[in-house]
């Protein structure tokens, strides 16, 4: 894994030595391919230049990481009980950040804030118990951490925190512990990381069907967490929906439910404190939660639309009618462009010809404008049959809303491009250009206008901020709901010429959060608050909620050692 | 002529906007969510019907924008305004910015109603200048003139009741209208947000129904951003200067008719000097609402809903309409006509009447007045060759410049042939001074500041800041219904009229104080008299509601009396202004008294005195003057 980027180390975009763009590896579909048309896209997107480089310091400068600050105390009895630990500046360093920008982008300069001063690999339930029971006793920060792709900045370590902060990986658990075939449910370690569960559950037939983005590295306590969703959530569900029974250690001891009932009207479901609450009440250890039969067949597909309006309406045509498909997403123009920078070189001009072709048809016999057509791709699952007259219901309903139909490849290539586009902001930080993604859910009335709005408040706000090219500002709709969506932001700009581009990167993000909350989207769909949307909290579920959850915190964690400060 | 109107016209449109046609536009108001909702809020009668009624609503009002009646439009403005104006003044840089600001966001043209020339010269210029051609808010009476109506009806106006009252499907109707056009951007959209013709010629306190709906898409979103254009037209001379004036002293405006407008083209025959048109800097709504409302608050109600706006929201209305006016203010022209207004109601009436000013004297201050109004920031229209004969000779309907005097024209034969009674000749001054007083007031806007400020040093002798802040605050308070006063911004007004008036001399700024210096008089003695017949109708009407006693009263016979009391004082010698006898003037009054809860309204016409009135501060407060 990179310690100053996202995922695997044998896995990057580079230019070689032509000046083509290549991604390395053999891990994904595009892994050593040449892919011609990303040069041309970066340059004319962002104004971005070969010439112009900012390289990342290549290895961790040990010297920059403050030493730690052990509690001897917690330190000698830790040992005696035989949990690994480790206080390694590079153990360290990887477990003091997720994956905002200005995390990543300070690494990449080699600067280093406060880190964790121990790291500790529980390897079970009854060690968790033990090191929360040692924390309580010494009064040491714990902060768990999974998988390290949070977004938030809740992996931070609050920079006024005098106690020694221990770190929490909780990587070793990472066992399914049974499987109950009769109930259709697994029980699982928090620990497991989604591409793990899914190949384990699959070597026994079985799925979660969870697949966020961030599966390759995220873990399932995490995803309990944040309240996570997964991109097929159409057929199998949000986190939520998924999980049957979760055990947590907290400081005031372990809290989980008596039966696995599918449903219970015994008061507030205590679940929902656990689920979102971000770290901030104790370690999710074990989670029971439901698996399906592997679907029997799967089949992408993508339809064009005219324009994003036309495409917009189709999908709440699609939920109004309840028949989305496993996944259905709608890219808007800027997006699909990008999309289509991203294909690989093709080996046979019979292939190239077919594209042509294709590419003629849209926008010259059917009058699509290519600067304002749009692409839903689309995921189908389930038993052949169905799928083929599923298939077919959804384009129809497309067609009615002047969608035609483009092909799977297409389809397919829209998913690929969530795994990889992580890798490709690694690629722009080489070259000056820095952007993240950002979400909102938001009513069907308001999908329209606040994909304009904010993708608007974007660009002036980059202007006002001095940034001297226009910057990339897309969005798509990423999931429907019967009351509304999930839309999904990029936004990335090239910063030459700018003194202090992540400041101006903060104060954009920023003002288009305020824009979404103006236009009645939610605060986070699925990334969670953490510490970088905090201060919008109490405007979004009022004093009295604030006071609700601080009351539970009060009561659960008094002394604060679950002390990353995310959320309230 | 003809050529122009027929050249090749072809504008840049707002880039979001969808190709639509007007019955596009009208079944989208018909079909849409909100209507919908009020036509089954509407009980009494069926949903069909409601439905019929509502396009029939919408029928009355839609306008049936058509370049060929553009062209058409073109071609009679064109001419007429040839007839009427020696040249009509654009500022192009203003057209420039409006012509970029139309491509990026839905655009409101907002200009001031001087005269009922105004209605369509902005189109006419956009439609030289290759700009998309606005649709216009107009009031009904013009859709009823036979053909004239459906030609402007064509040319872009769409025609709106004036008593709406309480019909909720009316309001349902015209606010969806107008909200469709600002939402999908079909064309700028240019409305009046002084709500009728200023009869006085001074600015009017701006009505927020048109408002409220203009700016609402982008309260909820449904627009990234809405610009404002204020737009200030300025006449040398305004067509319809006698008609307002006779007006103001209660003989009834002539009924809008093609007939009409056919007899009124006898005006063709005079000289009306140059017309100015001034398109203002484009202003976001964005910005001029950032920070000041909440958007959020519409979250909770499904926007095609109606929603009754939280005060927040409605004090910004407010206060942008405000802004607008201000702004309108700022950018018209004062001519050198409206300087010498000012100086002639400074002289006393008889002097005016009977043997003459002199003309010597009288130019030599309107140099000195031209000075202070440039100190002030106002600007001017200055032609340099001889402007003050020329002037004058434009405005014989007015004065008359003869050997070495000038003189105030008084309509009517002489005297002697048909002797008026006293009564009759106070109105027959009156409407010579009340032309006079409108001319006056074009310039207003920019003394009333450090005039208000020099009234209160006048009145309260006091050199300190905090005192004369309260006073200047109060009398701020009063007048709010005849200048215009941006809400929230006395401070800011003070604070101008301190720096006006410290820098062109009159007084000297300490921490603390305010004193006058001796080179300082002449200002202030002219910047008081400007505001005196203010204060002395004020306080003539505040006079006669406390002393009458009546605590009922109705609108029909306050008015009359007043007329009648100001009459005799007048005879008498003892009030020295002719405004009180303007309608405008009274209403003003009773809606500042209103306003200060001082009368309150008991029903339509009938109004209650508070005991605010009688014996409270205002009068006391005001008995100082």
């Amino acid at each position: 894994m990179k310690w100053n980027g996202w995922g695997y180390s044998d896995s990057k975009f580079l230019y070689n030595k032509k000046g083509q763009a290549e991604f390395t590896g053999k891990r994904y579909r595009l892994s050593g391919m040449i892919i011609p048309g990303l040069r041309e896209w970066m340059e004319s997107t962002f104004g971005a230049n070969l010439q112009h480089k900012t390289p990342a310091a290549p290895i961790l400068n040990s010297s920059a990481v403050q030493p730690p600050t052990l509690n001897e105390a917690f330190l000698k009895e830790l040992k005696s009980t035989g949990i690994p630990f480790s206080h390694d500046a590079e153990d360290r360093v990887f477990r003091s950040h997720g994956h905002c920008l200005h995390e990543i982008f300070a690494l990449r300069e080699g600067k280093i804030g406060r880190v964790p001063d121990l790291v500790v690999w529980p390897n079970c339930h009854n060690d968790v118990v033990k090191i929360v029971e040692l924390a309580c006793k010494h009064n040491v920060c714990l902060m768990p951490y999974g998988g390290g792709t949070s977004v938030s900045s809740a992996l931070e370590c609050p920079p006024e925190e005098t106690r020694s902060i221990v770190s929490l990986d909780t990587s070793q658990m990472n066992r399914i512990l049974w499987i109950d075939e009769k109930n259709l449910t697994a029980h699982v370690e928090a620990g497991i990381v989604g591409q793990d569960l899914e190949r384990l559950l699959n070597e026994s037939g079985y799925c979660t069907g969870h697949e966020p983005d961030s599966m390759e590295f995220s873990s399932l306590g995490g995803w309990v967490a944040t309240r996570a969703s997964g991109m097929k959530k159409n057929i199998y569900g949000n986190i939520e929906d998924l999980v049957v029974h979760i055990k947590m250690v907290t400081p005031q001891g372990v809290i989980e439910k008596s039966c696995q009932g599918p449903r219970m009207s015994t008061g507030p479901d205590v679940h929902h404190f656990i689920m979102g609450s971000e770290g901030t009440l104790g370690v999710v250890t074990e989670v029971t939660m439901k698996i399906r039969p592997m679907p029997e067949y799967q089949k992408y597909g993508s339809v064009v639309f005219p324009n994003f309006e036309m495409g917009v309406a189709c999908l709440r045509e699609v939920a109004r009618q309840r028949c989305a498909p496993a996944s259905i997403r709608l890219m808007d123009n800027e997006q699909f462009k990008f999309g289509h920078a991203l294909k690989p070189q093709v080996s046979s001009i019979f292939t190239s010809f077919l594209d042509g072709l294709k590419k003629f048809y849209i926008t010259k016999f059917k009058g699509f404008d290519p600067n304002r057509l749009c692409v839903a791709t689309l995921l189908f699952e389930g038993d052949r049959e169905k799928v083929l007259q599923h298939e077919k219901q959804v384009y129809d309903i497309a067609a009615k809303f002047g969608g035609l139909a483009a092909g799977e490849d297409n389809g397919q290539r829209g998913y690929m491009l969530t795994f990889v586009i992580a890798y490709l902001r690694d690629l722009g930080m080489d070259y000056y250009v820095i952007g993240e993604s950002f979400e909102t859910s938001v009513p069907w009335d308001r999908v329209l206008d606040i994909c304009r709005n904010v993708k608007a408040r974007i660009v002036r706000e980059c202007k006002d901020k001095g940034v001297q090219f226009p910057p990339l500002s897309t969005c798509r709709v990423t999931q429907t709901y019967d009351a509304g969506a999930c839309v999904y932001f990029y936004f990335a700009f090239n910063y030459r010429g700018l003194s202090d581009p992540v400041h101006v990167y903060e104060q954009v993000e920023h003002a288009a959060r305020e824009e979404i909350l103006a236009n009645g989207g939610s605060l986070s769909h699925h990334h969670g608050v953490g510490k970088l949307r905090k201060e919008w909290m109490r405007e979004t579920i009022s004093s009295v909620g604030m006071g609700m959850l601080k009351s539970v915190k009060d009561y659960v964690d008094p002394n604060n050692i679950f002390g990353n400060r995310n959320l309230l | 002529d003809l050529g122009y109107a027929l050249r090749t016209f072809n504008p840049q449109p707002y880039k979001g906007a969808p190709s639509s046609s007007t019955s596009d536009l009208k079944k989208a108001v018909l079909e849409s969510q909100y209507l919908r909702y009020i036509i089954a809020l509407e009980t009494g009668s069926s949903v069909e019907k409601v439905r019929q009624e509502a396009r029939g609503i919408l029928e009355e009002m839609s306008h049936n924008l058509q370049l060929g009646f553009i062209r058409l439009m073109a071609y009679t403005v064109n001419k007429v305004f040839k007839r009427l104006f020696r040249s009509i003044y654009v500022n192009m840089e203003g057209l420039n910015m409006l012509q970029q600001a139309i491509q990026e966001s839905p655009v409101i043209l907002m200009p001031n109603h001087r005269s009922y020339v105004d209605f369509l010269i902005v189109s006419f210029i956009l439609f030289t200048y290759d700009i998309p051609i606005p649709v216009i808010a107009a009031g009904i009476p013009l859709a009823s003139m036979k053909v004239v109506g459906e030609i402007l009806r064509r040319s872009g106006a769409f025609f709106i009741r004036r008593a709406i009252g309480s019909d909720k499907l009316y309001w349902a109707v015209l606010s969806e209208y107008v909200r469709t056009i600002v939402r999908t951007g079909c064309a700028p959209l240019e409305f009046y947000v002084e709500g009728f013709r200023s009869r006085t010629l001074k600015s009017v306190v701006p009505k927020l129904g048109m408002m409220d709906m203009v700016l609402e898409p982008y309260f909820k979103g449904e627009v990234f951003d809405i610009t404002l254009v204020p737009i200030s037209i300025s006449y040398d001379r305004v067509v319809e200067e006698s008609l307002l004036a006779l007006e103001l002293l209660g003989v009834p405006k002539p009924k809008e008719s093609t007939t009409g407008l056919f007899k009124a083209s006898r005006v063709l025959q005079e000289d009306y000097g140059c017309m100015h048109v001034n398109f203002g800097r484009p202003l976001s709504v964005r910005q001029l609402c950032e920070g000041k409302i909440n958007r959020s608050e519409y979250n909770l109600i499904p926007r095609d809903l109606p929603q009754r706006p939280s005060t927040e929201i409605q004090d910004c209305v407010n206060w942008v309409a405000h802004l607008i006016v201000r702004t309108q203010e700022e950018g018209s022209l004062i001519s050198p006509w409206s300087l010498m207004a000012c100086l002639l109601l400074q002289a006393p009436i008889t002097t005016l009447t009977e043997e003459g000013l002199q003309w010597h004297g009288l130019t030599e201050k309107t140099l000195w007045l031209r000075k202070l109004v440039l100190d002030f920031r106002g600007r001017l229209n200055w032609p340099d060759s001889d402007v003050m004969s020329s002037t004058v000779a434009l405005h014989h309907s007015i004065v008359h410049h003869k050997a070495g005097r000038v003189c105030l024209v008084q309509d009517g034969d002489p005297a002697s042939q048909d002797p008026l009674s006293p009564e009759e000749g106070v109105m027959r001054t009156a409407a010579a001074v009340l032309m006079l007083v409108s001319y006056r007031n074009q310039a207003l806007h920019v003394f009333v500041r450090p005039g208000i400020l020099a009234t209160a040093i006048h009145i309260t002798k006091s050199t300190q800041k905090d005192e004369l802040f309260s006073f200047f605050c109060f009398l701020r308070d009063v007048f709010a219904n005849e200048f215009i006063f941006i809400p929230g911004r006395a401070s800011q007004d003070f604070a101008e009229a301190c720096s006006l008036l410290q820098k062109c001399g009159a007084v000297h700024m300490s921490e603390q104080e305010v004193t006058v210096l001796e080179t300082g008089l002449e200002v202030l003695s002219f910047l008081q008299k400007l505001l005196q017949p203010f204060l002395d109708s004020y306080q003539l009407i505040f006079r006669y509601l406390c002393e009458n006693g009546a605590h009922v009263f109705t609108e029909k016979q306050f008015l009359p009396a007043v007329q009648n009391l100001a009459t005799k004082l007048i005879l008498s010698g003892d009030l020295h202004t002719f405004e009180v006898l303007s309608s405008d003037t009274q209403k003003n009054v009773l809606s500042a008294l209103r306003r200060l809860e001082a009368v309150t309204k008991l029903r339509a016409g009938l109004y209650i005195t508070q005991k605010e009135l009688l014996g409270g501060s205002i009068p006391t407060r005001f008995s100082l003057c």
